[in-house]
């Protein structure tokens, strides 16, 4: 009785797959002969591609799950795993590759230049004010960010006021870069100098209102980097201390008397007790702030559009690939940002090991 | 015998006439053959722009039953190269830079339309300087690349007629003049100019149309030619000289209102509004004719404000106008893709939309007594009068330059961070070689 029911069993799951492939390939057909008509192809694309996925997934379990077990075993989590990682492989790891391809290449993506373009990324005047920037953006905006953060954290830790001063720190996560940018450009406007002139922004009521005189905050070369950093920290700050906090609440309390019963004061706790315990979450959210840093475009792009000495490399990447066309030294600029952040990855990564996240 | 010859002969002119018709794309459009096929655009016009394109088209599609399916976006430069390079391309795309443009035609990826259109039609319809502008250099030689469609006049300057009037300036016809009705604004305690360059990312931009004009009266065509191709370098007497004749208005004291700093901090939409102030705190404002759109509300073309084109600095050189506009290529080889090219050509395209403001029309059968109202009608004057035109400098040269350094570096020296003799050394540094 046994082998003819595993026949039927299989019988019964080729037509399936069968069935699936051709809803597969169906849908994907018929969803490309309806791209005149956009509601009907949306409505489908919605029912097909959640359908499938379900389907793919039903079908791919079924067929595991009638191998001998130890097949199963090995071929269970490929899977569930399997589609996944083929489209990473397919939308992360190709197009890196290929980048790295077209990096040696001219703009027409036909003629070997070999290093030509990185020679470009490492010595061209415009990418070492990049290079420079972004250095000030990493050390200044991850300084103030963490700083801020967790100075806010502990303090907040010990208000009476926690929640609203925390929700107040936090709001501004909700905004995005962009967005941002256009509320500090009003921060930051300058108008000029003319009889009954009114200047609008901020920072220069404020500049007037002290006695001083309103100036052109973004054409200032040196301080408008960092009026540019001011931002990320106004945006960011709250990342850092909500995750801060959460772990300076999780320090035990018998720590805490411990060290005080031995008469430590509190600045001492703080640097002995505290920081050595959210160590894992402060190197974290360092990490995660400098490849924030690393890779910053939007406020850039918004404020300043790379002018008056601000410009930073993932701008010139921009740039050099959409507005200039230079597919090669685009890509080689990519690359070199991709080589800066990859250090900083492995070791975040590695942390996660460590904390078994992965397992 | 003779009717006979006379039959002959007249049936053979109709054969021709047949053979002819054949060759107009246009004539099957109009036999509703094409009816129901549907040609995508790909361009920059978004809002206000895409209404008026869509109003413009909404005839030939009742007419043809061929729908035009046009897709705006802001970002439309960066999106338009992946769009063409990854093999999927729209069917007609929409260049407002011709310098775009010819990249594509570099790689082969344009479809030459002096095969796929009538072109007898398309060069009667044109003046040489647009076709020229249309003919870029493929990899088997020189084609022709697009053809223009909606334009627009730069470089003009514009002032509030009343006010104007009222305090008794009158319109500049040569540099002395101008120069004259500066020295009077500045004495009667104002500025003459309001300038603005800010732009986000493409800051700078007003100063490159400065730039060019300058070049247009300060030196040759010919020099304005090989400038814009390149072979005649920013660090020369020419450009040096371009660039210091409006300078020299830009950053004289009190001849720009809010100084030197303001112009890279004010955006060149906001730059005008003050001329429109009561009383007026700046006179006159240089910028294309687009510019109206950023004038305030409720005024009266012609009657509020009004435009004169910028004086001649030099008699031999004289004020030639600087032009831009949008240039249609041909990605995809349809009839129905052929049949809306051919129907570009023809200002029946442009009508409704010259008619309701904010375009000029290139082609010749465009007629003066569309333009509704008397500023476009004086600009399509100017346009079809002009004994020389050149279009908009930065927009020919590669992108690296007309996009990037040109821009960058003329934001640079106006806001004092880099000197005239950096400028135009980075800006030669990176020209692609």
């Amino acid at each position: 009785m046994e082998k003819p029911r595993r026949g039927l069993a299989v019988l019964g799951f080729s037509l399936l797959l069968l069935l699936s492939a051709a809803v597969l390939y169906g849908g994907f057909a018929l969803l490309r002969s309806l791209s005149g008509s956009k509601i009907p192809a949306a409505l489908l694309a919605v029912v097909w591609g959640i359908g499938s996925v379900v389907l793919l997934y039903y079908v791919l379990n079924r067929g595991a799950e009638m191998l001998p077990r130890r097949a199963r075993r090995y071929l269970l989590p490929l899977v569930f795993a399997g589609p996944a990682l083929a489209l990473l492989f397919w939308f992360l790891v190709l197009p890196t590759l290929r980048t790295l391809w077209l990096a040696f290449f001219d703009e027409t993506s036909t003629r070997f230049l070999f290093l030509r373009n990185f020679r470009f990324a490492f010595t061209d005047p415009i990418m070492l004010e990049g290079f420079r920037n972004n250095l000030l953006w990493m050390v200044f905006g991850t300084l103030f960010c963490v700083g801020l953060g967790l100075v806010i954290a502990v303090l907040a830790d010990r208000s009476r006021w926690e929640k609203l001063y925390k929700a107040v720190i936090f709001m501004p996560m909700a905004i995005s870069f962009v967005g941002a940018g256009v509320i500090w450009k009003f921060v930051y406007s300058y108008k000029g100098e003319a009889a009954g002139l009114q200047e609008i922004g901020l920072l220069n009521a404020v500049a007037v209102a002290l006695g001083g005189r309103a100036q052109p905050w973004l054409l200032l070369g040196g301080w408008n980097n960092l009026l540019l950093i001011a931002i990320m920290v106004w945006l960011q700050t709250g990342y850092a201390m909500v995750i801060l906090s959460s772990a300076i609440k999780a320090v035990p309390k018998e720590l805490l008397e411990a060290a005080r019963m031995d008469g430590a004061g509190e600045l001492r706790i703080f640097t002995g007790v505290t920081i050595p315990s959210i160590r894992g979450t402060l190197l974290t959210v360092t990490t995660t702030i400098v490849i924030f840093s690393l890779k910053l475009f939007d406020i850039v792009r918004v404020m300043t559009g790379g002018n008056w000495g601000t410009n930073v490399i993932a701008n010139e990447f921009y740039m050099q690939q959409f507005t200039y066309g230079q597919t090669g030294r685009a890509s080689a600029i990519a690359i070199v940002l991709l080589l800066a952040v990859i250090p900083v990855m492995v070791y975040n990564l590695r942390r996660f090991g460590e904390s078994r996240a992965f397992k | 015998m003779r009717p006979r010859i006379i039959a002959v002969l007249s049936l053979a002119i109709l054969a021709a006439g047949l053979v002819a018709l054949g060759a107009d794309p246009l004539s099957d459009a109009y036999a509703g053959k094409l009816k129901g096929t549907v040609v995508t655009m790909s361009g920059p016009f978004t809002d206000n722009d895409a209404v008026k394109f869509n109003e413009s088209v909404r005839e030939f599609e009742a007419r043809t039953g061929i729908d035009i399916q046009y897709e705006g976006s802001k970002e439309f430069e960066a999106s338009i190269s992946i769009r063409i390079n990854g093999g999927n391309p729209p069917d007609v795309v929409d260049f407002p830079q011709p310098g775009l443009l010819s990249n594509f035609v570099k790689t082969g990826k344009a479809i030459d339309l002096s095969k796929v259109l009538d072109m007898a039609k398309v060069k009667a319809n044109y003046i040489q300087s647009w076709l020229d502008m249309g003919t870029m250099r493929g990899p088997q030689g020189p084609i022709v690349a697009g053809i223009w469609a909606r334009v627009n006049v730069k470089g003009i300057v514009w002032y509030n007629k009343k006010a104007f009037d009222a305090a008794g300036y009158k319109v500049p016809g040569t540099w002395a003049q101008l120069t004259g009705l500066m020295n009077q604004i500045r004495k009667d305690g104002d500025a003459p100019w309001a300038i603005g360059i800010e732009s986000g990312a493409a800051t700078g931009w007003t100063a490159t149309d400065w730039t060019e004009q300058m070049m247009l009266r300060t030196t040759s065509l010919a020099n304005y030619d090989k400038w814009v191709a390149g072979q005649l370098k920013f660090d020369s007497p020419e450009v040096r000289r371009a660039i210091q004749q409006w300078s020299q208005i830009w950053f004289g004291e009190g001849n720009v209102y809010g100084g030197r700093a303001a112009v890279a901090t004010t955006s060149f939409g906001d730059a005008p509004k003050v001329l429109f102030e009561d009383p007026p705190k700046a006179w006159l404002h240089d910028q294309g004719n687009f510019i109206v759109s950023f004038f305030p509300d409720g005024l009266i073309p012609g009657e509020d404000f009004d435009f004169f084109n910028l004086p001649a600095v030099n008699s031999t050189y004289g004020a030639p106008l600087l032009v831009a506009g949008d240039i249609y290529a041909m990605f995809r080889d349809r009839p129905e893709v052929r049949a809306v090219m051919q129907y570009f050509t023809s200002a029946e395209s442009l009508k409704t939309w010259v008619q309701s403001g904010g375009a000029l029309a290139p082609q010749k059968d465009a007629r003066l007594e569309w333009y509704t109202n008397p500023i476009d009608r004086r600009l399509g004057e100017l346009l079809k009068n002009a004994k020389a035109v050149r279009f908009d400098g930065s927009d020919l040269m590669p992108g690296a330059v007309g996009a990037g350094s040109f821009w960058k570096e003329m934001t640079a020296y106006v806001s004092g961070t880099h000197t005239l003799d950096q400028a135009v050394k980075a800006i030669d540094a990176s020209w692609p070689k």
